[in-house]
C-alpha cells in the first residue's frame, strides 16, 4: 500500500518542480530579465523640454552600449521642463562631464531610449550631476511640419510656374 | 428556465464558500490534495506538451505570413511570446484541461454521488466536502498555473523550431526581440494570475456539477457535459474581464 503511495507523492513533487522549471526559464529567457541584470548604479539629471514617449526603465546608452536605465521622470515645477533621473553602471564611471544626453526612438516607431554622447572633458560625472547639453525627442509632428514649410520655401521662386502653367502657355 | 440558471449559479456561489470554509479541514487530509494535484496535473501534461507544441508552430506560421506583410518578421519573436503569455497558454490549457481533468472530477464526484458513497462519508463523520472536493479545487488551482507555463515553454520552443529552423529567421533577432519586449510582472504573471483563476474557475465547475448531479447514469452523464459546455463559456468570459482589468 505504501508503494504506490510514495510513487505518486514522488510524481507530484516532480510536476511542482518542472512547473516551477518551465515559469523560471519563461522568466530567465524571453523576458526583459534576460538583458537586465541591474548592478549599483550612480544617478544622473538631465532635463528635457520634451520627453515624447520615454518611459521608466527605458535603456540609456552609450555608443549603443546598454550603460542604465531611466530611474524616474518628473515636471520640474520652476523650469516646466521633464527631469528625468538616469541611473548609469557604476562600472562605467568615466563618463565626460560635458556629455550630452539625447532621446531617441529605437528603429522607425520603436521604443524610446536615452542616447549618451561623450563630452571631452577630463572631470567625469560624478553622483548627481545633471547634463548640460540635452536634445530633446523627436515629434514626428515637427519633423512633417518643418518639411512641409521647407519645402514650400525652396520650391518658393518655382511655385508661380507649378500654380499657373497656363500663365506661361496661353 | 431564468430563474434556474440563476439559481444554479447562486448555488454555485454558496457551493465555492463552503469549499473555501472547508479547505483549513481539508489540509489534515494533504495526501489526497497530493493525489489529485498529480491525478488532474501531471497526467495531463502530455496533452499539454502537445498542444503547447503545436499551437506554438502555428502561431509562428500565422504571424509570420501576417508580419511579413508589414515587413516586420524581425517582431515575431516578440508577437508569438506576447499572445502566449498573455492570452493563448492560459486559455488554451485552460479549455483542454476542462476537458482533461474537470469531465473526470465531475464524473468522479458525481458516481460518488450516484452511488452514495458520498452519504457514507457523511455517516462516518467524514466530510465530504474537507475529503473530496477541497483537494480537488486546491489541486486545480495549483496546476493550471504550472501546465499553463509548460504549455508556454513548448510553445515558444515550436514557434522557434518554425520560425528559426524552417522560416529562415534569425536566431539572435528571434530571442532578442523577445527578451526586450516581453516584461516579467506585465506579462509573463499576468498570465500565470489567469490561469490560476481559471483553475479555480474549472475546479469549482467540474466538483459542483458533481456534487449536485442527479444520481442518475443519465444526470451523470449531463453533468459531464454542463462542466465542459459552462467551463469553456466562463473561462473565455472571464478571460476578457480579466485582461480589461489587467491591461
Amino acid at each position: 500500500m505504501t508503494q504506490p503511495r510514495r510513487s505518486f507523492q514522488v510524481g507530484t513533487g516532480l510536476f511542482i518542480l518542472l512547473g516551477f522549471a518551465a515559469l523560471a526559464y519563461l522568466a530567465t529567457q524571453t523576458t526583459s530579465v534576460a538583458n537586465y541584470t541591474e548592478g549599483d548604479n550612480y544617478l544622473l539629471k538631465a532635463k528635457f523640454s520634451n520627453i515624447g514617449q520615454l518611459k521608466q526603465r527605458a535603456p540609456v546608452k552609450l555608443a549603443g552600449v546598454r550603460i542604465g536605465s531611466v530611474k524616474s521622470i518628473e515636471l520640474d515645477p520652476q523650469s516646466l521642463e521633464a527631469l528625468v533621473t538616469i541611473g548609469i553602471d557604476t562600472r562605467f564611471h568615466e563618463i565626460p562631464d560635458d556629455s550630452a544626453a539625447a532621446i531617441f526612438t529605437s528603429g522607425l516607431l520603436g521604443d524610446q531610449y536615452v542616447g549618451v554622447q561623450p563630452g571631452g572633458s577630463p572631470v567625469a560625472f560624478k553622483d548627481g550631476d545633471e547634463f548640460i547639453l540635452t536634445q530633446s525627442s523627436m515629434q514626428l509632428e515637427d519633423l512633417i511640419g518643418k518639411f512641409l514649410v521647407s519645402g514650400d520655401s525652396s520650391k518658393g521662386p518655382a511655385k508661380p510656374d507649378a500654380a499657373d502653367p497656363a500663365a506661361k502657355n496661353p | 428556465m431564468t430563474g434556474d440558471a440563476l439559481a444554479q449559479v447562486g448555488a454555485a456561489g454558496l457551493f465555492l464558500f463552503s469549499i473555501l470554509a472547508a479547505i483549513p479541514k481539508s489540509l489534515r487530509h494533504y495526501r489526497e490534495t497530493l493525489r489529485q494535484i498529480w491525478f488532474v496535473g501531471a497526467m495531463s501534461l502530455v496533452i499539454i506538451m502537445t498542444c503547447g507544441l503545436f499551437v506554438g508552430m502555428v502561431l509562428s506560421l500565422q504571424l509570420y505570413y501576417t508580419l511579413a506583410k508589414f515587413g516586420g518578421t524581425a517582431a515575431l519573436g516578440t508577437v508569438v511570446a506576447l499572445s502566449l503569455f498573455r492570452e493563448l497558454g492560459p486559455v488554451v490549457t485552460a479549455l483542454l484541461f476542462a476537458g482533461r481533468a474537470g469531465t473526470s472530477m465531475t464524473a468522479e464526484i458525481g458516481l460518488m454521488r450516484a452511488t452514495d458513497q458520498l452519504s457514507a462519508m457523511e455517516m462516518m463523520a467524514v466530510d465530504p466536502l474537507a475529503y473530496v472536493v477541497a483537494p480537488r479545487f486546491i489541486a486545480g488551482v495549483i496546476a493550471m498555473p504550472l501546465l499553463a507555463c509548460v504549455f508556454n515553454v513548448l510553445g515558444i520552443l515550436g514557434a522557434h523550431a518554425v520560425g528559426v529552423s524552417w522560416l529562415g529567421l534569425d536566431n539572435g533577432t528571434f530571442w532578442g526581440n523577445m527578451s526586450a519586449n516581453v516584461e516579467v510582472w506585465n506579462d509573463l504573471v499576468n498570465g500565470v494570475w489567469k490561469s490560476a483563476v481559471f483553475g479555480a474557475v474549472i475546479a469549482l465547475i467540474a466538483t459542483f456539477q458533481g456534487y449536485t448531479t442527479p444520481p442518475t447514469s443519465e444526470g451523470v452523464a449531463y453533468a459531464t457535459t454542463r462542466t465542459v459546455v459552462s467551463s469553456s463559456i466562463v473561462v473565455l468570459a472571464i478571460d476578457f474581464v480579466m485582461t480589461a482589468f489587467l491591461m
